[in-house]
Formats: structure tokens, C-alpha cells, sequence
């Protein structure tokens, strides 16, 4: 396995997860001899892991069971060690396609914090692309040149350890795309536009509060950049249930109710709202949204560093 | 150096594929000489845009003629005067004393925009007393009107999508370019993947994928029907290598090839041949037959459509023109006849190939994005579909996903099942003048995901373990339903 290509057995030395159900699950690294603990008992590596295909049921030593899947930057991104507020999965979409990334982009990021994203660009640019990162926390560049060679993407991505907004990003005119996630992004635009390509090519900076946005769109536009658009993403997720509402009682007489409209000839079809009487209920499906929700992660901004 | 670089997509070539762009709408049209364009109420050819670099901004000159647009000379506003606020503004609609007549006589005098801006400003009696930011508003909706300034794009998913959901979202089930990118990143597109793709989005999805693969990895669509849509997979100017690995299965074999009772002897009826002509063409932009298959489909009238039709016709017209078809048709029935056969042994071949490819039953991914009901598609698809893969259902309503969510659940062998929307936001940022803006797309459609799991085939008790832990408990699930009664 690797993060940029999928494999169909689960091998030593591997990163898998461990799925014990909706939102809960944990990555593993696969090693003969380990042991790995759950709540439904403990996991053998050797015997329960190593030699299994992704997506198998794994049964542990309590009787429970979990599946083992494969590492996906989506997957990585729900289970990852946060040494930093990470950007989720909803904002990376967006990123990925406005930035325009596909197979052999280059791309500059700063910072690398928990190297959330960098999976998600590593995944987009492989195999002929690489990504340049930079963090100027000494500790987590380390981390997280450690974490891309143990997902076999080291070949991919350069980490360099230096500050962006005085140093930039250690190449120049290379890249495609140029991502910022960092307190004041419009410090590094200067060091974005050396980075992009003599040609152009696509810039994002990523900012919770609107007064770092209008301070980086005047960066933007006095380095000359256009297209410059500031946008937000929401992601609304929905539980699917069944939901029983009961029949107000108005005081008709029973045999009457034939007369008041619902269809109670059909109650074996699920997909249809079903009335039980006798009950006095209709039941239908529906998704129903969550009781919280994220409500701002933050503003991104995209530009375009035009020909001139 | 700028002359000597030749790298390919670099600069805007004959036969290219290339977006237009002007302000915040676009249009993909082929790059072809002598070829008049209609964009935005403006005509012109695109014969001197050729052997710019893609980005380049132009101006449009007397003539139709492209010329590449300097950097603004800023017509330095002299002195800066302006009013605190409105109070002394009366609409008396005599405030410009240009009429109509003398605006006419300028543009026809073939004065450049911004300069007519400039005569638009001095001749405002009331421009000066505005305030700051009304000035600025005032001359912005002046240059969008009068200075015709056209850039010129390499097309990409992030345009592409955003110009279709812009002109015509009826031809992709009004899939917004968020969720699409949704699509992308839950399906873990990446190259070197073994995609199953299933859209009836004019092959805006597949195009998609496509980039996102860069030509490696292989792509099993399936399609509805004669054959598959792919005009808009052609407006990405893929190189010939993409279509290598891209292949294609009629749905109505699936059922066959999933009992094992598949042949091909009783091959589909041949397609149209459009599905054929629309891949060897690929670097023609021709949005044709999909207008007329969505003119056939559905009278649903978008009212982005109806406004581009005159376009679409003019476009339509010369192409016809240009191939000069007619002339040599009668001549060419009788190569035509055994291309035919030629071409319909190849098809069986290559579906004989394809059902193989299915039949290995470990591809990397499903994408569903059509207009059908998504349920019955992932209940056969996902069989073709390794385990610990994603999958990701697109539907423009809520509901058939809410019955596809209960008969997954039902089948095992899928996790983590999600249905989601994104909503987005845009905002004016401006000093001291940053808003959300005024309107916000209102629908963009659903989105159903998750991974597939090795299926248990005794019992689908995997259904029972996210039951399990994903169901709320009773008091709480009371609360929910309590709070949206």
C-alpha cells in the first residue's frame, strides 16, 4: 500500500485503519509480532492483519469484530495525530479543483501543520507532480517528513523547515498552484508569485477571520494577481431516519378517518410515507440535519497570477 | 525566453480547445481560423489569438480583431473629489448629458471603451458629488459595459464546471461545481486508479475524472442508451493518449454480466455513431447532440440555454460550412458501408475487452452522477467495486438517496455511508465594504458516500455494527425530532 496507490493485502509495515464504526476508527501501523488494542479485544498483527485483503472483517480475541481498510488522505485526515488545527476533507475539495491540481502539478504550501492537506495534494499530484511544503516549527517539519516516508510518498513532497513570509518557499518559478494557511498570508504573497510559474498559475490563502482576507486580497491585487474571489464552504450532513409523526385526534369518528386522505392501502412500501390508523401515525423517512454543525472553518481566497 | 518556450498547452493553438472569458461568464469554443464568434453580444475571430500564452487578455477591435491588451495605464482620476453622502442626489434622469445618440456615434467612431468611460464620467453632472465608493461602483459597471476585454482560458475542470452550472445546469442535473469537487476528493480520484464512472452529466463528470487521472490508470463508464455523451469531456482538450484507457459498457448488459449470461451476440443497437465520432473528434468543441438529445429528452426550457441558442445555431452552421459535407456525401455511402462493419466489429471487441475488465470485479471506485433513480445503479455497480474502495452517489433530490442509504444498509457490504450537501458562499471583499454577496446558489444537489467492505454473504451484519454504534440513543433521537416537528 501506499497513499498514491492502492494495494490489495495488508503487509508489514503498512498504515491501515481500523474501522470500529461511524466516526470511530484509528490508524495501525502494521507490524509482525504488535499487538493493537479495542474495545472488542486486542488485534494480532501477524495472524489478524498481515496477509488479509483491505476491507476484511477482523475478528479479535473477545468475539467482536472491526474491518481494516485502506489509507485514503480522507481516511488519514479523520484519524490523523493533530499537532495543529487541520483543514477537513469539505475545504480540501475545493482547494484541490480551484487551485486546478491533476497529475504532475507542482505545488507550494505553507504550512504543513498536520500535514492534513499535504496527503490530499500529495494523492492529487502523484506521480509525475511533487509538492513543495514549508513549516517554520522545526518539530513538526520533522514529523511530518517522517510521516510521508512511512506512507511511501517521500518522493513526492520536499519539506523544508524555514519561514515563509521571510524566506519564501525555496524555489522559484516552478509551480503551478501556491496554498497558504498561515496567521498572515499576505506577508508570503510576494514569495507566492516568485514561486508560480513565469506563465501564472492559480494561488489560495485560507484565513478564519475577515480581516486577515481584506489584508490579502490587497496583497493580492497590488502584486497584480486577478480573478480574485473569496468564497466559504459548508458541509451539511444528514442522518437518515424514520420519523413517526402522530395523527392529531380531532374528534371524528372512527370510521371516518377512511375519508381523511392518507393511503394506508400500502404499508409494506418503505419508500413511501406509510399511515398506521390504528396507531394514528404517518411515518416517512427523512434526513435529518444534524443538531450542530461546523458553521466556519474559514475564508479562501483564490486568485490567478495573470501575464503581467 | 518567453518566445522560445514551445511546452505543449502553453500558448493557444489552431485546434485547440479554449474557454472565453469575460468578466465572470464563460464559453469553451474551438480554436479555429477565420471562425466568427459570438460571445457576450460581441463578434469576433480568433485567428490573432493563436500563438498567445493561454491567460492572455485581449481587447476586442474594429473588425473582430483580437488584440492583446496592455497593462491599464490607470487614466489617473486628477484630483480625487467626492461627496460624504446622498442627500443633495436628485434622480431627475437628466444627470448625463451624452444621449444615447452621441454614446452610439463614439462606439461607431470606433473609440476605444475607456475612453468613452472617461467622456461617460466628465459628462455627469452628478459623478463628483457621489461618494468615494459610488464613484468607483459607477465606473465599474461603465467598463464592464463599454471596454470589451475577452481572456482567453486553457479549460479545466474548475472552469468547465463552474461555466456549465452558469449556462446550462439542466445538462448536468444541476450538479454545482462544489460538489462535483465533493465528488472528486470522497472518491479518491487519483491516477493509476480503475474507475467506474455512470453519468448523464454531457460528460462533464467523466471529464472530471479524467483530469484528475492524468492518463493513468484505466476508466469504465457506463452509459445509457446508444452510447455515451461526452460533449463536454470533449470541450477538455485531452490529449489522444487519455482515451487509451477509456472504455465504455452499455447499462442494459449489466444485468446479464452480473447472471453470467452475457454475449455479444445481441449487441445494443449500433449508437448514432455519435458516441464514436464525438471520441475520434475530441478537440472539436460540439455541443450539438447533446442540446439536441436534451431538446429531445425533456422540454424543460433553461432559460441559460434559450439565451445561447442563437449562439449554439451560429456555431452549428459554419462548422457544417466548414467540413463542406454535403458535396462528397453521396461518394463516401458506399466507404461509409463497410467503415460500418469495420467500426462494429472494433465496438464488439472492445466490449468483449470491457466486460472482462468488469468481470475482474476489483476496480478502485464508483462515481454515479445521472438522472435516473441512484438505488437500483449502486446495487449492481457496487458488485464490480473491490472492497475498502469509496463510492460516491450524486442525486440533484434528497429522497432516492434517502431509500439508496436503507437498501445499502440492507445489502452489507458497504461502511461509513454519508449523505451530505455543501453550500457555498461568496463575498464582495472590498476596504471597509466586505459582505457576503447578495445571492447564493440554492440548490446543488446531494451527495451519497461510503466504502465497500468484504460482503458477508451468510448474514450483512455489517450493517448491524454501524447500526450499532451510529444510532443515537432513543432519548436524544427523540430530542431531534422533537426540535424539526
Amino acid at each position: 500500500m501506499s497513499f498514491v496507490e492502492y494495494g490489495d493485502t495488508i503487509k508489514d509495515g503498512d498504515t491501515a485503519i481500523v474501522f470500529l464504526g461511524h466516526e470511530s476508527m484509528f490508524p495501525v501501523k502494521v507490524q509482525h509480532g504488535t499487538v493493537t488494542q479495542t474495545k472488542y479485544g486486542v488485534i494480532r498483527h501477524s495472524t489478524d492483519l498481515i496477509g488479509k485483503k483491505y476491507g476484511s472483517k477482523v475478528t479479535c480475541s473477545k468475539g467482536g469484530w472491526v474491518f481494516i481498510l485502506h489509507p485514503t488522505p480522507e481516511l488519514w485526515t479523520m484519524n490523523l495525530p493533530h499537532r495543529t488545527q487541520i483543514l477537513y476533507s469539505t475545504d480540501i475539495s475545493i482547494i484541490t479543483m480551484m487551485l486546478e491540481l491533476k497529475p504532475g502539478s507542482i505545488v507550494c504550501e505553507s504550512g504543513t501543520g498536520s500535514g492534513s492537506l499535504s496527503h490530499a495534494l500529495i494523492r492529487t499530484v502523484a506521480p509525475t507532480g511533487h509538492l513543495y511544503t514549508v513549516e517554520f516549527h522545526q518539530q513538526r517539519a520533522e514529523k511530518a517528513r517522517e510521516e510521508f516516508r512511512e506512507h511511501g510518498v517521500e518522493h513526492l513532497v520536499t519539506v523544508t523547515n524555514q519561514d515563509v513570509c521571510k524566506n519564501g518557499f525555496g524555489v522559484s518559478n516552478v509551480a503551478d498552484a501556491v496554498f497558504l494557511d498561515i496567521p498572515s498570508p499576505w506577508e508570503a504573497i510576494g514569495h507566492a508569485k516568485s514561486a508560480l510559474k513565469a506563465e501564472g498559475g492559480r494561488i489560495c490563502s485560507f484565513s478564519p477571520c475577515i480581516e486577515q482576507v481584506q489584508r490579502t486580497c490587497l496583497a493580492m491585487e497590488e502584486h497584480g494577481f486577478t480573478e480574485i474571489n473569496t468564497l466559504e464552504i459548508l458541509l451539511r450532513v444528514y442522518n437518515v431516519r424514520t420519523i413517526s409523526l402522530q395523527i392529531p385526534d380531532l374528534g371524528k369518528a372512527s370510521e371516518d378517518n377512511s375519508s381523511i386522505g392518507f393511503d394506508s392501502s400500502n404499508p409494506s412500501d418503505e419508500g413511501s410515507p406509510c399511515t398506521n390508523l390504528q396507531q394514528g401515525t404517518v411515518q416517512f423517512k427523512s434526513g435529518v440535519p444534524l443538531r450542530e454543525m461546523v458553521g466556519h472553518t474559514g475564508y479562501l481566497t483564490f486568485a490567478t497570477k495573470s501575464l503581467f | 525566453a518567453m518566445e522560445a518556450d514551445t511546452r505543449p498547452g502553453l500558448r493557444i493553438c489552431e485546434g485547440d480547445c479554449a474557454v472565453l472569458k469575460r468578466d465572470d461568464v464563460f464559453k469553451a469554443v474551438p480554436v479555429l481560423r477565420r471562425r466568427k464568434i459570438i460571445f457576450e453580444k460581441q463578434w469576433f475571430y480568433l485567428d490573432n489569438a493563436i500563438g498567445h500564452i493561454y491567460g492572455t487578455t485581449f481587447e476586442v477591435t474594429s473588425g473582430g480583431n483580437l488584440q492583446p491588451k496592455q497593462e491599464m495605464e490607470e487614466a489617473a482620476t486628477e484630483t480625487k473629489e467626492a461627496g460624504t453622502d446622498n442627500r443633495n442626489i436628485v434622480d431627475d434622469g437628466k444627470s448625463q448629458k451624452l444621449t444615447h445618440d452621441d454614446i452610439k456615434a463614439l462606439k461607431d467612431k470606433g473609440i476605444k471603451g475607456q475612453e468613452i468611460v472617461q467622456q461617460l464620467i466628465e459628462n455627469s453632472t452628478t459623478f463628483r458629488d457621489k461618494t468615494e465608493f459610488a464613484q468607483d461602483k459607477y465606473i465599474k459597471k461603465k467598463k464592464k459595459k463599454y471596454e470589451a476585454v475577452i481572456t482567453i482560458l486553457r479549460p479545466s475542470t474548475r472552469i468547465l464546471s463552474t461555466m456549465y452550472y452558469a449556462r446550462e445546469p439542466g445538462k448536468i442535473n444541476h450538479l454545482r461545481y462544489d460538489t462535483l469537487a465533493q465528488m472528486l476528493t470522497l472518491g479518491n480520484i487519483h491516477a493509476g486508479n480503475k474507475m467506474i464512472v455512470m453519468e448523464t452529466c454531457a460528460g462533464l463528470v467523466l471529464g472530471a475524472v479524467m483530469e484528475r487521472m492524468g492518463g493513468y490508470g484505466s476508466i469504465i463508464q457506463m452509459y445509457p442508451g446508444g452510447g455515451p455523451v461526452r460533449a463536454a469531456t470533449s470541450c477538455f482538450g485531452f490529449p489522444k493518449p487519455f482515451f487509451n484507457n477509456l472504455h465504455e459498457f452499455p447499462l442494459s448488459k449489466v444485468d446479464s454480466l452480473l447472471s453470467g449470461t452475457f454475449s455479444t451476440e445481441s449487441l445494443p443497437s449500433e449508437p448514432e455513431d455519435n458516441a464514436l465520432v464525438e471520441e475520434e473528434s475530441n478537440g472539436s468543441i460540439d455541443d450539438k447532440q447533446a442540446s439536441l438529445q436534451e431538446t429531445e429528452e425533456e422540454s424543460t426550457t433553461e432559460t441559460a440555454m434559450e439565451s445561447n441558442q442563437t449562439e449554439e445555431q451560429e456555431t452549428m452552421d459554419i462548422n457544417a460550412e466548414d467540413t463542406g459535407f454535403k458535396e462528397n456525401q453521396e461518394k463516401e455511402n458506399k466507404e461509409n458501408v463497410r467503415e460500418k462493419q469495420r467500426k462494429q466489429q472494433e465496438r464488439r471487441k472492445k466490449l468483449i475487452e470491457t466486460a472482462a475488465l468488469l468481470r475482474e470485479k476489483n476496480a478502485d471506485g464508483l462515481i454515479v452522477a445521472s438522472k435516473f433513480h441512484p438505488t437500483p445503479l449502486l446495487l449492481s455497480l457496487l458488485e464490480f467495486v473491490a472492497p475498502s474502495r469509496p463510492f460516491v452517489v450524486y442525486c440533484q433530490y434528497k429522497e432516492p438517496l434517502l431509500e439508496c442509504y436503507t437498501k445499502l444498509r440492507e445489502r452489507g457490504g458497504v461502511i461509513n455511508l454519508k449523505l451530505s450537501e455543501t453550500w457555498l458562499r461568496s463575498y464582495q471583499v472590498l476596504p471597509d465594504r466586505s459582505h457576503p454577496k447578495l445571492t447564493m446558489s440554492g440548490g446543488g444537489g446531494y451527495l451519497l458516500s461510503g466504502i465497500t467492505v468484504v460482503l458477508d454473504k451468510s448474514k450483512s451484519d455489517s450493517s448491524s455494527l454501524e447500526a450499532l454504534t451510529m444510532d443515537e440513543p432513543s432519548s436524544k433521537k427523540r430530542k431531534v425530532q422533537d426540535l424539526h416537528c
